[in-house]
């Protein structure tokens, strides 16, 4: 009984360890005047995780625009208010749908190779060579990727926003019938810049430092071993899900829900 | 060096593609416009009951929208509720001061809004100006009341 609950504290203490070497983690890597080779570092990243990222959010968004349109008609003709379909997919894509999904593809197809290469370089020593030549790794390795997956998933998020809307569209107008200008014109009376799109971002902009973080967090922070890469990686897919589901509610909450 | 160049142009279409996106989501979706916000004017009303009329309704005049509501609150002298418009400038010193407001509604089940109705005195409102003729809106239960009553009279 007293074994267990030594246990339990022992892996308490670990946990806010790590809780802590992770803050200390990102405020180091994030501080720090960029030079003129920093800026190529990031341009490198953003090539990595943004640019080739695009196929495959513009794809799903496409697809979720597609089948959102599909759902909601089948459920609105039955009260006759088919009309109101823009609206229901461009608010269910800005509030929910393109931060909440493009985060959990982002995760998945930028955070965890994040994961495998900065856990590779430590497992193969290049981080601890790094340090003994005089750079630091966590400006030189760390902060360009964690820049840019904040700059990238945000810009993301807005590609699949602006696809599934046309992916609406097409569902909705060109297929079943939609009058298009009640489907634009909808929209347009109901979306709020700044409460719809502006919150949207808010929930973008705080889902790719999450994510990024942790990818590069559980990079830098495994067993150097092939087991603890795949481990990290897995982590990485794992914890940035959960916390970007977790995180959406509490933000859809605070923004949408009327607490104040 | 050539693969780095690419690699720019990369990043920067990206990016411009985004900044784009962001502009597309401003005016199309969420019906943005680029002219300045400040050309309206303020008009007032008191209701004996709204209904569910919300801020940021629509205001028409003959089903054309021409401004929105800005602000309900409780007039705590005749406990009725005041409702604040704000409408295009092009309007302002052009309705005629026997103007009506009404709160109607969209369709059966749709939303409420408020429609004007222009009468014939040559004076007109102006900034700040209160509607006197207004309309309440029609609240479903009570209307039902009304017409068992009658029927139980009758």
């Amino acid at each position: 009984m007293i074994r267990h609950i030594t246990h339990l504290g022992r892996r308490g203490c670990e946990l806010l360890e790590a809780l802590g070497r992770a803050g200390i983690f990102l405020f180091l890597s994030a501080v720090g005047v960029p030079s003129r080779e920093g800026w190529y570092l990031w341009l490198r990243q953003m090539h990595f995780v943004g640019v080739l990222s695009l196929a495959i959010v513009l794809v799903s968004g496409l697809f979720i625009g597609m089948v959102l349109a599909l759902q909601g008609y089948t459920i609105l003709v039955d009260f006759g208010a088919e009309q109101a379909l823009g609206q229901m997919v461009a608010l269910s894509l800005l509030r929910e749908l393109a931060p909440v999904v493009a985060a959990l593809l982002f995760a998945g197809r930028a955070g965890s190779a994040l994961t495998a290469e900065i856990g590779l370089m430590k497992a193969t020593e290049q981080l601890t060579s790094m340090e003994m030549i005089g750079v630091d790794p966590l400006r030189r390795v760390v902060a360009p990727r964690l820049w840019a997956g904040v700059v990238a998933l945000p810009l993301l998020t807005i590609g699949f926003s602006v696809v599934g809307v046309y992916g609406g569209y097409l569902v909705g107008v060109e297929w079943l019938g939609v009058f298009e200008g009640s489907y634009w014109g909808n929209m347009q009376a109901s979306v709020e810049f700044i409460a719809d799109i502006g919150n949207g971002m808010v929930k973008s902009l705080v889902f790719a430092l999450v994510v990024t973080w942790i990818a590069v967090f559980q990079g830098y922070d495994l067993v150097p071993t092939a087991e603890g890469i795949s481990r990290a990686t897995t982590r990485t897919v794992v914890y940035s899900s959960l916390a970007v589901l977790g995180l959406d509610f509490v933000l859809t909450a605070v923004m949408f829900g009327g607490l104040s | 060096m050539k693969r780095s160049k690419m690699m720019e142009l990369g990043v920067g279409l990206f990016m411009l593609a985004g900044i784009l996106g962001l502009v597309f989501l401003g005016l199309r979706v969420s019906g943005l416009t680029l002219t300045a916000p400040s050309d309206t004017f303020r008009l007032e009303a008191n209701f004996a009951n709204i209904g569910s009329l919300k801020p940021r309704a629509r205001v028409t005049l003959a089903g054309v929208t021409v401004g929105r509501v800005a602000a309900i609150e409780l007039d705590t002298d005749w406990y009725d509720a005041r409702v604040i418009f704000e409408l295009d400038a092009e309007l302002e010193d052009r309705l005629s001061r026997d103007t009506t407001a009404a709160i109607l509604t969209a369709g059966l089940l749709g939303e409420q809004y408020v429609g004007l109705s222009v009468g014939g005195d040559p004076e007109t409102l102006a900034d700040g100006d209160t509607i006197r003729d207004t309309q309440s809106a029609v609240v479903l239960e009570e209307l039902i009341q009304q017409f068992v009553s009658n029927l139980i009279s009758d």
